[in-house]
């Protein structure tokens, strides 16, 4: 009845492939070096994790919730969930999966925090961006791990990528939330002593935005631990390697230590990012 | 040459700026303009001019447009037509249209503000809030904690230097936005109505000490507000906006006892005069007393004469052939010694006597008052009559 309609089918999916096939032919030196800064960065923070010995590090972490927090009971907790991973023995898994996570978290705010900035200053831009942010974050992850893994090859480094396009929207939308949330007030207050905009940005907007960029931030650390089965996947090594093979194995336990050894992670992580209680408190 | 002058600017918010102009010079209503081109008229023919050290009040009931021309003279507010001149570094500068950089160099020397939500970083302490606008031009440490502390004890918060304004009260942190716009030592201070968002006897407090720190610091102030017993209060020039233009402009005795209009007339139809009419308001001047050769007679009878030398200053009292006795009062608190009081027959104040103190003295000693001027020259009358016409206001009557 509607053959019209699917006799000539729009060759969509075959022009994305044509596009990823031109960018893999003339691009692939880019590639190549996005890929090596990315595999060195992931492959230094996993070696400095792996290299210092699991109790001293499990006592630094401990140290540094104490330092940060003053809280006995988050420093009991730390000590207590981090030696259980260790026990169950995925430790090494662990500072895989926590090396990821932090140079993706790194790589969101590098280039997250600008560009909320720029499109807190330009209604355009962001009107221009907001679809593409829903885009990132509504696309199923499976579909651009395809082209990340043909532009990257297999290993951590498109496991990277796709936890990047997964959890970048966060800090922009969130950073555009700090910064155009300034009362007017305020940003009158700075130009009429005379501020520039770059003082004005870094005296006015940027430390009333913090509080915000930081659950921006915060977030994007849970995001990008949500996607470490999914970079498993390309190879990327960590928690979500178990992940897989139980299931690929139906091997409930190996599963749900893993899992749980996850949960944990992004437990910890939660709490030590809280902000520590309000500045003004401190004197 | 005035510190700061507008010269018949109009601003318009909204993207049809032409549009609006048109309709402004057809002499139009804000609601016509809004209708007619999307934009809102900010304020219209705006002109006044504001001297060195005097305190202008602009006055007026929310969306007349004072806040409006307030922030143009600064640039917060940019203007569709005409000139805003300040006076910067001894030349008038067009603020509506100089350059970036000479608008900064306003900002931070010449121009400084205070604002009525206070507007200060709640992530800065009282110390770093003070030293703002010195940060912003790039002050060494040094002196910037210099002069932070010397602000910081003029507005008498020195103690609480390394708290965070939101541990503070209002007034309190009022007080950290009067020391801030201080710290630029900017010879012009915009207030956009500071006081407003206080409680009544803070804002009276403060209201003191404004006038107080004035009387030191002699600064150019531009002050907007809507409350008239503030404006009458704190102005030595007053002008009453409404719909965006300016319908009197004048000293507070100007428009209590001379309204321009029924709008102004209605603001001012409750006011106390006693705080704001002076002597040379009410007082019957020297010219229109009738006059027996070199004396001013003062009653109706012709009895009391008072003698007055060559240049006018009164010498001596004749009290129906008697001598009689001058006293001196202190015209600014309305007092008078008492046993120079019972024993003199006439009473000589300066001629800016506040009515308030004028009623207290006839009180004290029901003596006439004789009013001179700075040279000590008779200028006027102050009895019974002045003062009872002065509180009906009907001088003209």
């Amino acid at each position: 009845m509607y053959d019209w309609l699917t006799d000539h089918k729009i060759p969509l999916g075959l022009w994305l492939r044509d596009f990823v096939d031109l960018l893999t032919t003339h691009g692939q030196n880019v590639f190549d070096f996005i890929s090596l800064v990315l595999g060195g960065l992931i492959g230094g923070f996993t070696a400095v994790l792996l290299w210092v010995p699991p109790l001293l590090l499990i006592a630094l972490f401990a140290l540094a919730a104490w330092l940060v927090h003053r809280s006995i009971g988050l420093t009991v907790f730390i000590l207590a969930a981090l030696l259980l991973v260790a026990n169950l023995g995925y430790w090494e898994a662990t500072m895989e999966t926590l090396s990821l996570v932090i140079c993706a978290t790194l790589v969101c705010v590098i280039v997250g925090v600008p560009i909320g900035i720029a499109a807190a200053h330009r209604p355009w831009l962001y009107t221009a961006i907001r679809p593409i942010l829903d885009l990132m974050q509504t696309i199923p992850t499976f579909v651009y791990l395809i082209p990340t893994l043909v532009l990257f090859g297999l290993g951590a480094v498109p496991g990277l990528i796709s936890t990047v396009i997964f959890s970048i929207p966060a800090p922009i939308r969130l950073t555009h939330l700090g910064i155009s949330s300034v009362p007017p007030a305020l940003h009158e207050a700075g130009k009429a002593f005379g501020a520039t905009p770059t003082q004005l940005l870094f005296k006015v907007e940027l430390p009333h935005a913090l509080p915000t960029i930081m659950a921006g931030v915060t977030q994007c650390i849970m995001l990008s631990l949500s996607m470490v089965v999914i970079a498993a996947l390309v190879g990327a090594d960590g928690l979500g390697k178990p992940v897989v093979r139980a299931l690929n194995s139906v091997n409930i336990a190996m599963g749900f230590e893993a899992g749980l050894a996850i949960v944990v992670l992004a437990i910890v992580l939660d709490r030590v990012c809280k902000r520590p209680e309000r500045r003004s408190r401190k004197n | 040459m005035p510190a700061v002058e507008f010269r018949n600017i109009d601003i318009v918010f909204g993207n049809d700026q032409k549009g609006a102009l048109k309709l402004i010079d057809e002499g139009r209503s804000r609601e016509e303009i809004l209708s007619a081109t999307g934009s809102v008229l900010g304020a219209a023919g705006v002109s006044l001019a504001v001297e060195r050290g005097e305190i202008c009040v602009l006055m007026g009931l929310s969306g007349s447009g004072k806040s409006t021309i307030l922030r143009a003279i600064n640039r917060l507010n940019e203007v569709a037509r005409g000139e805003v001149l300040v006076e910067h570094k001894g030349t008038a500068i067009d603020v509506a249209h100089c350059n970036e950089a000479t608008l900064r160099d306003i900002r931070m020397h010449t121009v400084s503000m205070v604002f009525q939500q206070f507007g200060l970083l709640p992530w800065r302490t009282v110390r770093d809030n003070v030293g703002f606008g010195l940060e912003l031009r790039g002050t060494p440490a040094a002196e910037r904690a210099r002069i932070v502390d010397e602000k910081l004890a003029m507005v008498g918060l020195t103690n609480w230097a390394e708290k965070y304004t939101n541990e503070l009260s209002g007034g309190m942190q009022q007080r950290v936005g009067l020391a801030r716009a201080f710290a630029t030592d900017a010879e012009i201070l915009l207030m956009d109505e500071p006081f407003s968002a206080l409680d009544p006897l803070i804002r009276d407090k403060l209201q003191d000490e404004l006038l107080d720190l004035q009387r030191r610091i002699h600064k150019t102030i531009v002050f907007v507000s809507h409350d008239l017993d503030e404006a009458l209060k704190l102005g030595n020039k007053i002008a009453i906006m409404e719909g965006g233009r300016i319908v009197q402009a004048g000293t507070a005795e100007d428009i209590l006892l001379r309204p321009a209009n029924d709008y102004v007339a209605e603001f001012v139809k409750h006011m106390n005069p006693l705080n704001v009419l002076r002597g040379t308001a009410v007082m019957r001047p020297a010219a229109g007393l009738p006059r027996e050769g070199d004396a001013v007679v003062l009653d109706k009878a012709g009895r009391v004469k008072v003698k007055v030398d060559p240049e006018g200053r009164p010498i001596a009292i004749d009290l129906d052939g008697r001598a009689g006795l001058l006293a001196v009062a202190d015209g600014e608190a309305g007092a008078i010694d008492d046993k120079l009081a019972i024993a003199s027959d006439c009473i000589i104040a300066p001629v800016d006597l506040r009515l308030k103190a004028a009623i207290e003295l006839k009180r004290h000693t029901d003596l006439p008052i004789l009013l001179v001027d700075d040279l000590g020259r008779l200028a006027g009358l102050c009895d019974d009559d002045e003062i009872y016409r002065g509180l009906l206001r009907r001088l003209e009557g």
